[in-house]
C-alpha cells in the first residue's frame, strides 16, 4: 500500500509539472505576437486605396513554401495589411499537395493557395469545379496588364483565368566555379558543341566534369526530368516541346528518344559524371540539393540546376559572376538559339469574398513584387513585368530576370509540371531514376511512361 | 543455446534463492526472479549489452551530428568526429529561434493536444471497461466484440470523412479536432486492455465490497482503480508516445497553423521549402524527443509491468 502511495504522488507531480509549463507557455504566448509589426515602416499607403478599408478582416493562405522562405512570405505582405487593416493567415507545409485536395474534400479550403504546378491546378478546378474560383476583374485585369499572355495561359484552364503567377524561377542553367573556371583557363561555352567540349577537355585534365545528383526523397527524379526538358527545348525545338508536354506527339517519339540520348552522353557516361559522388548510378542515390558541393570542394566542374539552388550552397561562398560560384545559361544548339526552361507557382482563390479578391489582386500587382523583391535575400524573382530589377538581391536572381524578359529567349514553363500528376510527377520521375539506377534503355523508359498517360 | 552452457556458481545461487523466496512473493515477483537468473548468465547478458550498443548507435550518432556544424555533417560522417572535433550550437540556435513562430509556441500546442488526448479515452475506457467486465447485461459479449473489432478500421480511411464532420460542426482548425481524433482511434485498444485487467482481479474482491454494501461507484473507485494504476500508467505512456509523435492527424485536422499545429509539424517543415535546411534536422529530433524519454523513463516500471498484465489474457 505504501508503494502505492508513492506512485500516485508521483504521477500527482508528473501533471503537476505538466500544468506548470502550460501556464509559463501562455504567458510567453501573449508577447510573440508583436514581432511581425516592427518590419513594416514607413510605407506609402496611397496605393492601397483601391482595395478599401478591409479592417477586421482574415484571409487565410494555404502554400508548400515553409519556413525560413515562408517568413520572407510573411514580410511581404505587411504593407497590405498595414493599409488595409486586412489580417493574413499564412500557413505553409511541405505536404501541400496532398493535403490541399484533403481539405477541399471535406469543405474547409483556405481562402488562397499557391498552386506549384500548372498541371495540379488543371485537376483541382476539374475535380472541385464549384470550389475554385475564378480570378475577379481587377485580377484579371492585373494579370494582362502585368504579364506576358504564355504566363496568363499557365493559369488559365478552359477560358477562365483562374490563377496568377506568383514567383519565377529559371531551370536552365549550369552552376560552375568562375575563379576555378579563371584558374584553368576554361570558358563559359555559348553553344551546346562547345558545352561538350569543354566537358571533353575537362576529363581531358584528369577531371570528371559533371556532378548530379536526382533523390529527392518521395519526388526522386524530378531533377532528371528537367535536364530531358531542356534537352528536348534544344534538340527538338520549343514546338515539338508544346506537343510533347501537351500529348499530341507520342511520349516516346523518335525526337523525344533523341534528345534523351543527348542526357545520356553526359549523365550516362563515365567519363564525365559524376565527380566526387561515384559512376552513373550514384546519380539516383545523390541528395539533389547536396550533388553539387563538389563544385567548391574540387571534385566536379559544372552541375545544371535551377537559380533557386544558390539556398543550397553553403553560406560562406560567394555567388557572384566572379565569385565562388555561379552560373552560366545552358547553351542552345547555336548561340542564337535560345530556349529557356523555367517554372513557378500560381495564387488561386477558394472563395469570392471581397477581401480575398482584393489580395489576389495585391498578390498581382507590382507593388507586391517590388515588395517581396527588396525582403528576400535570393532564391526569388516574378515574372511581373512591374518587377524594379533592382530591388532583387542575388546577381543569379537579377540574371534569372534578366533571361525571362529578355524577348530573345523563348521560355517554356516546366513540362513535367504540367503533365498530369501520374505522369508529371509519378512515371517520369520513377522512370528517369530507373533509367540511370539500373542502365534501363532509353526506348524502354520513354515506352514505359507512354503506357502510363492517362487514356482520356 | 543457453542450455549448452555449463551453469557457473553465480548462476545457481541466483536460481537457489529465487527457489527460495518462491512462497513468499506474487507470481511476478517470481517470472522477475527467473528472468534475472537467466539474464545473469554471462553469454546472455554480453548478447543483451551487444544488442542495446547496436540499438544505440544510430541515435548516438544523430546526437553528435546535431552538434556539427553544416559544412562537417556534408563532408564527413559522425564517426570521425574525433579526428576533427568541432562542435557547434548553431543547429539548436536555429530550430528554436529561427522560424517566424516560437519554437516554444509549437511546445506548448503539442502539450496542450497531448494531455486531454491521453486523459480523455482513458477516463472514457475505464468505465467502458468497468461495464463489460463487472456489470451483467444482454449483449455484453457482442459489444465488447464490437468494440474490440474496431481497432481494425485503419486510420487513414477515417481522415476524409470525420474533416467533413468536424467542418460542418464547425470545428475545423481547434484542438477539438485532435483530441477528438486521438480519442476515437484510442478508445478500442484502450477497452480491451483495461479490460482484461479487470478481469484479471479477483471476482471475491469485488463480491465482498458488494457483501458490504459497496454500490458501483464505491466499488470503482475504491476497489479497482488504486489496483489499476500499472495498466492505467502504461496505456498513457502508450498514448502519450502516440500522441507526441503523431504528425498525420494533427497535419490533416489542425492544419500548419501556428496556432494548433503541434512540434512535429515544426519539425515536418525544418528543412524548408527546397530542403536546404537538413542540417538542422537533427537538432529538431532531439528537442522533440527530451519530452517523451522524461514520460517513458518516470514511467517506464508501470510500463513494462502494465503491458503484461493486460494483454496476455483474453
Amino acid at each position: 500500500m505504501n508503494s502505492m502511495g508513492r506512485r500516485r504522488s508521483q504521477i500527482t507531480a508528473a501533471s503537476a509539472a505538466g500544468l506548470l509549463i502550460l501556464v509559463g507557455a501562455c504567458s510567453t504566448d501573449t508577447d510573440g505576437g508583436s514581432d511581425g509589426e516592427n518590419t513594416a515602416a514607413a510605407i506609402d499607403c496611397s496605393q492601397f486605396e483601391q482595395y478599401g478599408d478591409l479592417e477586421g478582416k482574415t484571409i487565410s493562405v494555404y502554400t508548400s513554401i515553409v519556413d525560413p522562405e515562408a517568413e520572407e512570405q510573411r514580410a511581404s505582405y505587411a504593407p497590405f495589411e498595414e493599409c488595409t487593416g486586412a489580417e493574413i493567415e499564412y500557413e505553409g507545409s511541405r505536404e501541400f499537395e496532398a493535403q490541399l485536395p484533403v481539405r477541399l474534400t471535406a469543405g474547409n479550403p483556405p481562402d488562397i493557395a499557391y498552386i506549384p504546378q500548372p498541371g495540379f491546378l488543371k485537376s483541382l478546378v476539374e475535380d472541385f469545379p464549384d470550389v475554385v474560383v475564378p480570378a475577379g476583374e481587377s485580377v484579371v485585369s492585373n494579370a494582362n496588364e502585368f504579364y506576358t499572355p504564355e504566363w496568363v495561359d499557365y493559369g488559365t484552364v478552359d477560358g477562365k483565368l483562374y490563377a496568377t503567377p506568383l514567383g519565377a524561377n529559371v531551370k536552365s542553367f549550369v552552376w560552375y566555379s568562375p575563379s576555378a573556371f579563371a584558374d584553368a583557363g576554361y570558358e563559359v561555352p555559348t553553344t551546346w558543341d562547345e558545352l561538350m567540349d569543354l566537358s571533353q577537355q575537362i576529363a581531358d585534365d584528369g577531371a570528371i566534369p559533371w556532378c548530379a545528383g536526382i533523390e529527392s526523397g518521395e519526388a526522386t527524379g524530378w531533377p532528371a526530368t528537367d535536364w530531358v526538358e531542356d534537352v528536348v527545348l534544344r534538340t527538338a525545338g520549343p514546338e515539338v516541346y508544346d506537343q510533347w508536354v501537351n500529348h499530341e506527339i507520342p511520349f516516346n517519339d523518335p525526337q523525344i528518344v533523341a534528345a534523351l540520348g543527348t542526357v545520356g552522353d553526359i549523365l550516362k557516361n563515365d567519363t564525365f559524371v559524376n565527380g566526387g559522388l561515384g559512376g552513373v548510378t550514384s546519380i539516383a542515390t545523390a541528395p539533389w540539393n547536396e550533388s553539387a558541393n563538389g563544385i567548391p570542394d574540387g571534385t566536379c566542374w559544372l552541375h545544371r540546376a535551377a537559380n533557386f539552388y544558390q539556398a543550397n550552397w553553403d553560406e560562406s561562398l560567394e555567388v557572384a559572376e566572379d565569385g565562388d560560384v555561379y552560373a552560366f545559361y545552358l547553351p542552345g544548339k547555336t548561340a542564337d538559339d535560345k530556349p529557356l526552361l523555367g517554372g513557378g507557382e500560381f495564387v488561386t482563390a477558394f472563395s469570392d469574398r471581397p477581401e480575398v479578391e482584393a489580395f489576389h489582386a495585391y498578390l498581382s500587382s507590382p507593388e507586391w513584387a517590388n515588395a517581396k523583391a527588396s525582403v528576400t535575400g535570393q532564391g526569388w524573382f516574378s515574372a511581373n513585368s512591374g518587377l524594379d530589377a533592382s530591388l532583387l538581391q542575388s546577381p543569379i536572381d537579377q540574371l534569372s530576370y534578366e533571361l525571362l524578359t529578355d524577348p530573345s529567349y523563348t521560355f517554356r514553363f516546366d513540362g513535367s509540371d504540367q503533365m498530369p500528376g501520374a505522369v508529371g510527377a509519378g512515371t517520369f520521375w520513377t522512370e528517369m531514376t530507373a533509367w540511370v539506377a539500373s542502365d534501363k534503355s532509353d526506348e524502354d523508359v520513354l515506352a514505359a511512361i507512354e503506357a502510363s498517360w492517362p487514356s482520356s | 543455446m543457453t542450455a549448452a552452457i555449463p551453469s557457473t556458481t553465480l548462476v545457481d545461487s541466483g536460481a537457489s534463492t529465487a527457489k527460495a523466496r518462491t512462497g513468499r512473493l506474487g507470481r511476478m515477483d517470481q517470472r522477475a526472479g527467473m528472468a534475472r537468473a537467466r539474464l545473469a548468465r554471462p553469454w546472455t547478458s554480453l548478447l543483451a549489452i551487444v544488442l542495446a550498443v547496436l540499438w544505440t548507435i544510430p541515435t548516438f550518432g544523430l546526437l553528435l551530428t546535431s552538434f556539427r556544424p553544416r559544412q562537417e555533417i556534408r563532408t564527413s560522417g559522425w564517426w570521425t568526429f574525433l579526428q576533427n572535433p568541432a562542435t557547434t550550437l548553431d543547429n539548436y540556435t536555429e530550430v528554436l529561434f529561427g522560424s517566424g513562430t516560437q519554437f516554444s509556441t509549437f511546445f506548448v500546442n503539442s502539450v496542450v493536444i497531448t494531455i486531454p488526448a491521453v486523459v480523455i479515452p482513458i477516463s472514457l475506457a475505464l468505465l467502458a471497461a468497468y461495464a463489460f467486465a463487472w456489470i451483467d447485461f444482454k449483449g455484453r459479449n457482442i459489444l465488447f466484440v464490437a468494440v474490440f473489432a474496431l481497432q481494425v478500421v485503419p486510420i487513414q480511411v477515417t481522415l476524409i470523412p470525420l474533416l467533413t464532420q468536424y467542418v460542418q460542426w464547425g470545428l475545423a482548425g481547434s484542438f477539438w479536432t485532435i483530441w477528438l481524433s486521438h480519442s476515437i482511434f484510442a478508445l478500442p485498444l484502450a477497452i480491451f486492455l483495461l479490460h482484461n485487467f479487470m478481469k484479471d482481479i479477483p471476482p471475491s474482491l469485488v463480491e465482498a465490497a458488494r457483501v458490504d454494501g459497496a454500490g458501483h461507484v464505491t466499488i470503482f473507485f475504491r476497489v479497482l482503480l488504486p489496483l489499476l494504476t500499472p495498466a492505467i500508467a502504461s496505456f498513457a505512456i502508450f498514448q502519450f508516445l502516440w500522441v507526441w509523435n503523431d504528425l498525420l492527424v494533427a497535419l490533416t485536422f489542425a492544419g500548419g497553423s501556428p496556432d494548433v499545429a503541434p512540434l512535429t509539424v515544426r519539425v515536418a517543415e525544418l528543412a524548408g521549402t527546397r530542403g536546404a535546411q537538413w542540417h538542422v534536422l537533427s537538432a529538431g529530433a532531439f528537442i522533440a524527443m527530451i519530452v517523451p524519454l522524461i514520460v517513458f523513463l518516470l514511467l517506464q516500471r508501470f510500463f513494462v509491468r502494465g503491458l503484461l498484465a493486460g494483454s496476455v489474457k483474453g
